[in-house]
């Protein structure tokens, strides 16, 4: 019930985040304009625009073309509730098209067999650096941090991304679909996020996820203070820490009036267009979403303190590890958190960390997403809930296979702001899914075909399907290779 | 040369005979599936022990003692306890603060560098990570190209001598990219500087007198590291390699074949695409199964690597990534090697009895057996599934509550404070 309510208390903000819904009359910087070429003769002359009135860095992304194809006789988890034996469901243009004991095919599908298999949603990592920081990791793929000040909400995740990133294929075998990339947690307030689809590309626009709202990396505790402490700069304080989120909040309320402003009356010269503030005032108008990296309770509690002081809302708290300790606070405020099943200790506000976390929030009627911030965890999301449901369960605290495996879709969709077309199997949802092995919370289920908007882009059994990035070129073939 | 104090084993087997003459207690572990990985599964089985030690292991028709304890495993596995061969557990308190951390002499060549006095056994991360089933773990330093000397510890007692159980048990030596800066920022001068340290080590110890005069050429280190080889030197004390990378693995194995090394392999992520010269080598790896990620060190590196390395007859120990705090996950490193090929009993045996082999203590540990030392572990299911709970641990014969700091954090926090 509480989720429920909580849903339905959220729908007007998950409406005003997704830019294609958004009916605010005015313009904005960072809405994304119209695909229309600059000098294309319908449109305004190239030199008669602004730059922030055209369209930033749009998505060119593609969904790869494909015949309807039915999956059958399978053990259909949904993630919204239920669970469907013997189960069948059936993709075509890209979307779920129906899905049930009972199914009837276009002439044209593709069969594909799925007794004794299970089928889940595409996994969803809400906390990922993939293709920030690339493998091999080396300075030259180290991109996910600019720790050259403690603000740097101008820097966009997606102008970091390296799309031949060998890491990409190996969490895409693993049946994770859609991931948001950020940046690191060395700043106060690190830049913008991006949302791609595993897919392979050239460019990121060719893998970024199309009207996916953007997020704001933010981070609390050691890690700036650490960075900037040792430097002799600020913050070297968590009081520090605070100082530098509210003058930078300050700033961007000002920006943002003097531009909300114009854009009205369109008056006059614009504002002068800062980067750094144009994404903080998007933040305040609601548009970007807060994804702030956050472990300890007290602290998750100021940040609270912080975003009612400035009125936005902070989507999710990512690590929480003391999570638990507040889950009531996180669920009157609606502010999720993305948390590993059993990490713990590796520094002091990570001391606190217990495997029953994500079973305790959710208890709490709290909003929780498995994530990973790890290139070796990402490509085992399921085992990672898998762990948080059993400790929760042998702790007594009674966690269904669907929470469990909504930790690892629907929820990290909904963080993401993208819950509307993906993280569950229902009619008319993107049509990104997993066929396991066996029951994906068994430590030997693996992810046997990934498919994403209704193509085949993984199938174990076929190599040719098999992502190979450019950097792995020029290696001898492994004899046997099964990803 | 003054040698360094080592912490003594005898020192703890007097004082467990001492402590447990109080507590001598009997317990029989009745109606469970006994793996006793030394042999075949026992349905129905029986584990007695007595005091410290296994006292009988069998079928149903195994003599429970009058007056012990039982515990009733019907429907449950039981197991020896898990033995992760490469962990920092005891060494290490908070990840970030230094001063909690044991696991390093901060300098090239620490080979007297014995961990055991930096033992906590007040560590949190004891009784954390024994109520997952790991009873024992190699605690190995780290840090450096020649990091020093491990010790096998019990995770339980009260004081250093009650934990250790083997001490050393091994040389650690790094041929990794991380070592490079020990041989001027080349492979080939690491190898270099390991060949000179180990000739040194033996020049020191043929012309004693003349070092202690001053009679000979300065070597490559101090008196006191190129003691601490000779045990190396003699093939007494294995030397762990850690190399990932094909090249380094063979120069690994091409330096054991020059001084006649004990050699065991730590990393060897790019195992697989030479497993059978490893295994021709005999040599043994410890190894994490779930180690993928390309790097320059080990673009091969891939899930496989166990299924590969065991299938050519190599002897592997399973261990977990993290070393520390969740070195407890070795479970779950050993559920995705059987998921990537690895026959069920052999991802068993590498958690129990093969680490015990490679560190030369399966007369004691490993195996169910009677006379072996009894860490054994019930468990509520298949000890890799994420299913299955740990039911009862023991350790030395003593059964261990299955509290631990996270669990009492779960009981403060179990209900939260209901305030308006």
């Amino acid at each position: 019930m509480a989720r429920i309510i909580r849903g339905a208390a959220l729908a007007g903000v998950i409406i005003a985040a997704v830019p294609g819904c958004r009916t605010a009359g005015s313009a904005s910087p960072n809405t994304p304009a119209p695909a229309a070429h600059p000098d294309s003769a319908h449109g305004k002359r190239f030199t008669d625009t602004l730059s922030f009135d055209r369209a930033q860095y749009p998505s060119t992304y593609q969904r790869r073309p494909s015949p309807p194809i039915l999956i059958r006789n399978a053990t259909i988890l949904t993630a919204t509730g239920t669970e469907i034996a013997n189960g069948s469901i059936l993709l075509q243009d890209g979307k779920i098209v129906s899905l049930g004991t009972s199914i009837t095919a276009p002439s044209n599908a593709v069969v594909v067999d799925g007794t004794g298999k299970f089928v889940t949603p595409g996994i969803i990592d809400t906390h990922s650096h993939l293709g920030v920081y690339a493998a091999p990791g080396t300075f030259a793929e180290s991109n996910g941090n600019e720790a050259t000040s403690p603000v740097t909400s101008q820097v966009w995740a997606e102008h970091s991304i390296w799309p031949q990133d060998p890491q990409f294929p190996l969490a895409q075998a693993a049946g994770v679909t859609t991931i948001e990339v950020l940046p690191g947690s060395a700043n106060l307030i690190g830049g913008r996020s991006v949302t791609i689809h595993l897919v392979p590309a050239r460019t990121v626009q060719e893998m970024k996820f199309p009207g996916a709202p953007y997020s704001l990396k933010m981070a609390c505790g050691e890690n700036p203070m650490r960075v900037y402490g040792s430097r002799g700069g600020a913050p070297s304080t968590r009081m520090g820490n605070m100082a530098g989120y509210r003058a930078a909040f300050i700033s961007a309320e000002r920006y943002r009036n003097r531009w909300d402003h114009w854009l009205t009356t369109r008056e006059g010269d614009p504002p002068d267009r800062d980067l750094q503030m144009e994404t903080l005032a998007e933040v305040l108008r609601g548009h970007i979403l807060v994804q702030n990296h956050c472990y300890r309770a007290d602290e998750m509690a100021q940040m609270l303190d912080l975003a009612r002081e400035f009125g936005f809302h902070i989507r999710s708290f990512h690590h929480a590890v003391e999570g638990y300790k507040i889950g009531d606070m996180l669920a009157r405020d609606h502010v999720a958190v993305s948390v590993w099943a059993d990490w713990w200790g590796f520094k002091m506000e990570a001391f606190d960390g217990i495997q029953q976390n994500a079973a305790l929030v959710q208890q709490a009627g709290g909003t929780v997403a498995v994530h990973s911030d790890s290139e070796n965890g990402i490509q085992r999301l399921n085992q990672e809930a898998a762990k948080a449901m059993y400790a929760g369960r042998r702790a007594g605290i009674p966690i269904t296979r669907d929470q469990a495996l909504r930790w690892i879709t629907a929820n990290p969709a909904w963080v993401i702001g993208l819950d509307s077309l993906i993280g569950t199997l229902e009619p008319g949802k993107n049509a990104d899914l997993v066929v396991w092995s066996g029951d994906p919370f068994s430590v030997y289920s693996r992810a046997e075909q990934v498919y994403i908007d209704g193509a085949l882009m993984y199938d174990r059994g076929n190599p040719s399907t098999w992502w190979r990035t450019d950097f792995e070129l020029g290696n001898e073939p492994v004899p046997g290779r099964d990803r | 040369m003054k040698p360094r104090v080592r912490i003594m084993v005898a020192v703890f087997l007097t004082a467990l005979t001492a402590s447990t003459a109080v507590t001598a207690q009997t317990i029989a572990i009745t109606g469970g599936t006994v793996v006793t990985v030394s042999g075949a599964r026992i349905p129905n089985g029986t584990v007695i022990i007595r005091d410290s030690m296994i006292a009988a292991v069998g079928g149903a028709d195994v003599a429970v003692p009058a007056g012990a304890t039982r515990i009733d495993a019907t429907g449950k596995i039981v197991t020896p306890g898990l033995i992760n061969a490469s962990a920092i557990v005891g060494l290490i308190e908070v990840g970030s603060v230094d001063g909690t951390n044991e696991t390093s002499e901060h300098r090239e060549v620490a080979a007297s560098f014995d961990v055991a006095e930096g033992i906590d056994p007040a560590s949190v991360l004891i009784p954390i990570t024994r109520v997952e089933g790991v009873t024992s773990v190699l605690m190995v330093p780290s840090g450096s190209f020649v990091s020093g000397q491990s010790v096998f510890a019990d995770l339980a007692g009260s004081t250093i001598e009650e934990m250790v159980a083997k001490n050393p048990v091994a040389m650690h030596v790094s041929l990794d990219e991380g070592a490079k800066g020990a041989g001027q920022g080349a492979r080939a001068g690491t190898l270099d500087r390991l060949r000179t340290l180990l000739n040194d080590a033996r020049e020191y110890a043929r012309r004693k007198a003349d070092f202690q005069h001053a009679q000979m050429q300065p070597l490559s280190a101090p008196a006191a590291e190129l003691e601490a080889l000779q045990p190396v030197l003699a093939g007494r004390l294995p030397l762990v390699i850690s190399a990932d990378r094909v090249f380094d693995i063979r120069s690994a194995l091409r330096v054991a074949r020059e001084f006649h090394l004990r050699v065991i392999l730590s990393g060897a992520a790019e195992g697989w695409e030479i497993a059978d010269e490893i295994a021709r080598a005999n040599v043994p790896v410890l190894m994490v199964p779930l180690s993928n990620i390309p790097s320059f060190d080990a673009l091969g590196a891939r899930y496989e690597n166990a299924a590969r390395l065991a299938a050519a007859g190599v002897k592997i120990a399973i261990v977990s990534g993290d070393q520390g705090h969740n070195a407890r996950l070795m479970r779950q490193e050993a559920g995705n090697a059987v998921s990537y090929g690895l026959p069920y009993d052999a991802a068993l045996r590498a958690v129990t009895l093969s680490p015990a082999e490679i560190l030369g203590v399966q007369d004691r540990y490993g195996s169910l057996e009677t006379g072996r030392i009894a860490n054994v572990v019930v468990w509520s299911g298949d000890p890799f599934e994420f299913s299955t709970g740990v039911e009862h641990v023991f350790i030395r014969g003593r059964e261990i509550p299955l509290t631990s700091r996270q669990t009492e954090l779960l009981d403060r926090y179990r209900t939260l404070p209901t305030r308006q």
